[in-house]
């Protein structure tokens, strides 16, 4: 408990820390201006992340459970999954570097095997948000593939096809551009 | 376990800065999936005798380019620069200040630098310096120049369809600088090399050919319509069959195809049937609708000047040929800014047309004077403002309503009220987004300029993002449940948006508020909205 | 380092080294004082209508004003006449405010309220300053320097140099304006290092200009400050230019290298600007999206090259349909 006390003690800075990793994984104009504008209505994606961010950092330090946490790394890894610059361990590997904030940051004030024990069972609910993290980017990426599949217009393009009331020249289907 | 990448070995992997201070032009080209639009279909290409129709693809070396296109690039480039004054001063002074890096929804939501206005520009004028200015032949890339290569065609294609013309950067620039000018002109140099997407190229044939984007042939076009008569009068009791091509009508109604095949655009078709049956019983004002000018939109504005003007020419010929005395068009985004500012100057004069009266108000739109062609929701307000519209605007009391300024009609055009003002009195629950969103400030759907389609629906969501922001707040803050829109492709894309997001809110045109609102002569007490479903203070009866 | 800025730093420290060289080592005065300076007035001026011709002259086909706020329709709506001008007496002021307060680059100074609640300006704001501050502060400089090119001095510039100078700190006066234009050019350089988004799209052409004002103020304030050269010489020399009296070879000789650094960098500038980003001084007021005004529908707007093109024409859309359409009830042209 008294390593949860201490991360409590030092949010802000490991917070911040861990804000700096998540936008050190943009280019770095776009880091930059994910950390300068502090207007999160057109600066959508890091004004999403601090409060993502910031909500975690208390759930897991208060060993929230699963079905609290889903709600609150949600929005952000459905930013992470339309960013089609990462791969999915990219777009979630953040979480895992919390841990290591945490060493640097507490590293000096774990001394005795309590705390060790502590900070065992703190990396075990990172690893748990990672795999939290892992279910959101999946059904992220079915529903874009479900939103791709259904895709209103076409699928009345298709209905009208089907009746004869549109030219034929729109039957052949467009080059994909899938095939590499 | 071992050969699995530790953390840090991810993230240098994926580490694509520009290393000390490094420059854009030396990051390659990297065209992912879900970024970029099928490419156009040759037969679509024919229709219109567009230059190097073939099938190609995108992520192949080969893009089956014809041996000389580099020149066929640089003269398709001095040509325009001694036609377009917009894009000779683009061109040459951009003070790259910085001040549009970051108003782009599309730089904002996919954090690719190449989707900053100013470098989406520098893009073009790299080569432009390269070629046409005396600094760029001696200095090279020292002044910014580089050498039209098959890297830079590519980003330009893949980076010119990764802008929805909406010009939100262009108000934001010291010296009106406008990208939307630069995608439409960067894209024409494309498309001399028959480098177009296909969510462009077919519907700018199918419109060549049936009027209409979507290939809807003329009896379909009025079974359609014929359907929604049908659902109307199950509804409300009223027949509201409109006109179809009927000569020495008094106006003659385009709207979008979209609002004719697709929902929710459907419902806002349903607004406008009902409002001209009620003005036809009420007042004897006679409209008629065509089916040979039966799209408003334009996908032609997204290929090049001439394809728009091609297209566009319908509207003029039709209201020539059926004798009319001006247009009404509906509600879309990117046909009123071929109508505001290109259609006249293209098309016109359209010395056959009257300037257009109100005959129910006696109102003079003036502002309309020339081009004869009054936007719906203008029409409409001056309607509910000379009392001259039965409302009940209790029918949409389970709506609680946010406003959508679509690009366009925004900074396009300037139609801020018109459409508040006509909310405002056919629904009471209606809350404004953050003003940094907004009006002018407003963010595109991020599916604008012919980018609606389904493949990309990775760069229509990331590009959403700041709009579907906006909505989300709102949803929480004011319970908003409904984004109403004055734009087709809005309605068509907005719903994959809001659902994606998750902002809780659905997406609603504004006529089909005044759809509902709208007493009709003689109609029986409705049980439900146009969408069939229990208005208002029902439920409970049905539940009963 | 990078070449961005490495070269065009480079290049005007080599220009400097000419200037001193040339005029000091080889003695060549006449040039570095006369010749060259007359030369970059005549390619500023020339090189500058040429531009302006060449812009005007290129057809504007389209009306296209960006609009950013209310147009006139209907008339109880309320217009914003400044932001979306129905008449040109709209667009003036619209031109105005943009090219006398820098209206768009203001836009995106928008105060904003942190989620803990402190009120935060992001850096654009200080853009808009350190722009308004450059522009107007070079304008007060190029003003003051009136002295030099008019006698007797006419009433305003007097007075414009009473409140440049009314900070006094011993002699000689200090110009305020001077100072305040190095800080501003020195923030708009800074800037563009150290913002990571104005560094990945800057160029050695936008770097080149800064180095060179930065060099001609620091020459100037040196000249001034440090050196002290002969106001009075300068004077006869730089009169004797604008009245086409060449001064003496003498009177060249008085004053130091410092002189005809500041010269040089000078004509460099006035040579340099036609055929840079620094047009944007003329440019702006051709800007399409800006100078016209937001009538579209109510006034045509004619395009000198506009061309007749394929449509496909109502009749071939009827022989297409014909059958389909009398069969569904649609009117026809034709009747076969």
């Amino acid at each position: 408990m008294r390593l949860e006390k201490l991360i409590a003690k030092h949010k802000k800075q490991i917070l911040n820390q861990w804000f700096e990793v998540l936008t050190g994984t943009y280019p770095s104009d776009t880091a930059r201006f994910l950390k300068a504008n502090p207007d999160s209505f057109t600066n959508p994606v890091g004004g999403t992340a601090r409060r993502s961010m910031e909500t975690l950092l208390e759930a897991l330090i208060k060993n929230a459970p699963p079905e609290e946490l889903t709600p609150l790394l949600d929005p952000l890894i459905r930013i992470r999954a339309v960013q089609t610059m990462f791969t999915p361990s990219q777009a979630t590997a953040f979480i895992l570097d919390l841990k290591s904030i945490l060493h640097t940051n507490l590293a000096n004030k774990i001394n005795d095997p309590q705390d060790r024990l502590e900070m065992q069972a703190i990396e075990k609910r990172i690893d748990r948000l990672l795999l939290i993290a892992f279910d959101i980017f999946v059904r992220c990426r079915e529903k874009i593939y479900h939103l791709k599949a259904t895709e209103e217009q076409s699928k009345i393009y298709r209905a009208f096809a089907r009746a004869g009331l549109v030219r034929e020249n729109i039957d052949d289907q467009p080059e994909t551009g899938t095939s590499k | 376990m071992s050969d699995l990448p530790k953390n840090d070995e991810l993230f240098s992997k994926l580490d694509h800065r520009p290393s000390g201070g490094g420059d854009w032009m030396d990051t390659p080209i990297d065209i992912r999936p879900g970024m970029y639009c099928y490419t156009a279909n040759p037969k679509s290409m024919e229709t219109l005798s567009a230059p190097n129709a073939r099938k190609w693809n995108p992520m192949e070396e080969d893009w089956l380019l014809p041996d000389n296109w580099q020149e066929i690039i640089h003269e398709g480039l001095k040509d325009r620069l001694e036609r377009f004054r917009s894009l000779k001063i683009f061109m040459d002074i951009c003070v790259r200040c910085g001040a549009c890096s970051d108003k782009c929804h599309y730089f904002i939501g996919t954090g690719d630098p190449k989707n900053m206005p100013v470098l989406r520009a520098e893009l073009l004028r790299s080569v432009y310096r390269n070629d046409f200015t005396t600094a760029g032949k001696i200095f090279g890339r020292v002044a910014g120049a580089r050498p039209m290569t098959l890297e830079v065609l590519k980003e330009w294609w893949y980076y010119f369809f990764q802008c929805s013309e909406c010009r939100r950067c262009s108000i934001f620039c010291p010296y009106g600088i406008d990208t939307a000018e630069i995608t439409i002109l960067g894209r024409e140099l494309l498309n001399l090399l028959g480098l177009n997407i296909d969510w462009i190229a077919t519907p700018v044939s199918n419109c060549y050919q049936t009027g209409n984007h979507l290939g809807i042939q003329p009896h379909a076009f009025k079974d359609m319509l014929e359907f929604f008569v049908e659902d109307i009068e199950d509804i409300t009791g009223v027949n509201v069959m409109p006109n179809f091509n009927k000569k020495g009508a008094d106006i003659l109604f385009i709207t979008p195809s979209g609002d004719v095949f697709a929902d929710p655009g459907t419902y806002t078709c349903m607004g406008y049937l009902m409002l001209f049956h009620f003005l036809k019983e009420k007042y004897g004002l006679d409209v008629t609708w065509s089916t040979y000018a039966s799209e408003g939109g334009n996908f032609g504005f997204f290929t090049s000047h001439e394809t728009m003007k091609r297209l566009n020419a319908k509207m003029y010929a039709e209201a020539k040929r059926l004798g009319v005395k001006w247009i009404i068009g509906g509600e879309c985004g990117h046909m009123w800014r071929v109508i505001h500012q290109y259609m006249d100057t293209m098309n016109g004069p359209a010395d056959h047309l009257e300037a257009p009266v109100n005959p129910i108000t006696g109102t003079k739109f003036e502002n309309a004077a020339s081009t004869k062609m009054v936007h719906i929701a203008e029409f409409t307000a001056d309607l509910i403002k000379h009392g001259k519209l039965d409302l009940d605007p209790s029918r949409n009391d389970n709506l609680r309503l946010t406003f959508h300024d679509s690009c366009n009609p925004s900074r396009g055009m300037g139609l801020l009220e018109e459409p508040r003002y006509v909310i405002r009195n056919v629904a009471k629950h209606f809350y404004d987004m953050p003003a940094n969103t907004i009006r002018e400030n407003t963010f595109c759907c991020g599916s604008g300029s012919g980018l609606n389609a389904g493949e990309d629906m990775e760069l229509r969501m990331a590009g959403g993002l700041p709009r579907a922001n906006a909505v989300k707040h709102m949803n929480q803050k004011y319970d908003v449940n409904m984004l109403a829109c004055v734009c087709a492709i809005d309605r068509a894309a907005l719903p994959d948006l809001m659902s994606y997001w998750d902002t809780g809110a659905d997406v609603i045109g504004v006529h089909e508020l005044v759809g509902n609102a709208l007493i009709l002569p003689g109609e029986k007490e409705r049980e439900t909205d146009l969408r069939g479903e229990d208005l208002p203070g029902r439920e409970e009866e049905a539940d009963e | 380092m990078n070449g961005k800025y490495l070269y065009p730093f480079l290049a005007v420290c080599l220009l400097a080294l000419i200037a001193w060289v040339g005029s000091d080592v080889f003695g060549l005065r006449l040039l570095f004082g006369v010749i060259l300076p007359y030369a970059a007035v005549v390619v500023f001026f020339v090189g500058f209508v040429k531009r302006m011709l060449d812009w005007a002259r290129s057809p504007v086909p389209f009306r296209i004003p960006s609009t950013a706020g209310q147009a006139k329709t209907l008339d109880w709506l309320p217009q914003n006449k400044i932001d979306s001008p129905f008449t040109t007496a709209g667009v003036v002021a619209r031109m105005f405010l943009e090219v006398v307060t820098f209206r768009s680059l203001f836009r995106n100074t928008k105060m904003k309220i942190n989620p803990d609640g402190r009120i935060a300006y992001d850096l654009e704001v200080f853009l808009w300053l350190a722009a308004l501050a450059f522009h107007y502060t070079f304008l007060v400089v190029l003003l003051r320097h009136a002295r030099f090119f008019l006698d007797p001095l006419p009433l305003p510039f007097e007075i414009l140099e009473t409140i440049d100078t009314f900070v006094q700190i011993g002699q000689p006066t200090i110009s305020l304006s001077s100072f305040v234009l190095l800080a501003a050019v020195l923030y708009l350089f800074i800037r563009r290092l150290y913002i990571a988004n104005v560094r990945y799209i800057s160029l050695a052409s936008d770097y080149f200009p800064l180095f060179l004002i930065i060099g001609i103020v620091l020459s100037g304030i040196l000249m001034r400050y440090f050196f002290k050269v002969d106001v009075a010489t300068a004077k006869e020399i730089t009169y004797g230019l604008t009245t086409f009296q060449l001064p003496a070879l003498a009177k060249l000789k008085e004053v130091g290298a410092i002189f005809y650094i500041h010269m040089f960098f000078v004509s460099v500038l006035l040579a340099y600007f036609p055929w840079s980003k620094l047009m944007h001084l003329g440019g702006i007021f051709l800007s399409p999206t800006r100078n016209l005004a937001n009538n579209n529908r109510a006034v045509r707007h004619v395009n000198p090259w506009n061309y007749p093109v394929k449509v496909h024409t109502y009749e071939e859309y009827e022989d297409d349909f014909r059958e389909k359409m009398i069969e569904a009830g649609l009117p026809v042209d034709k009747k076969e």
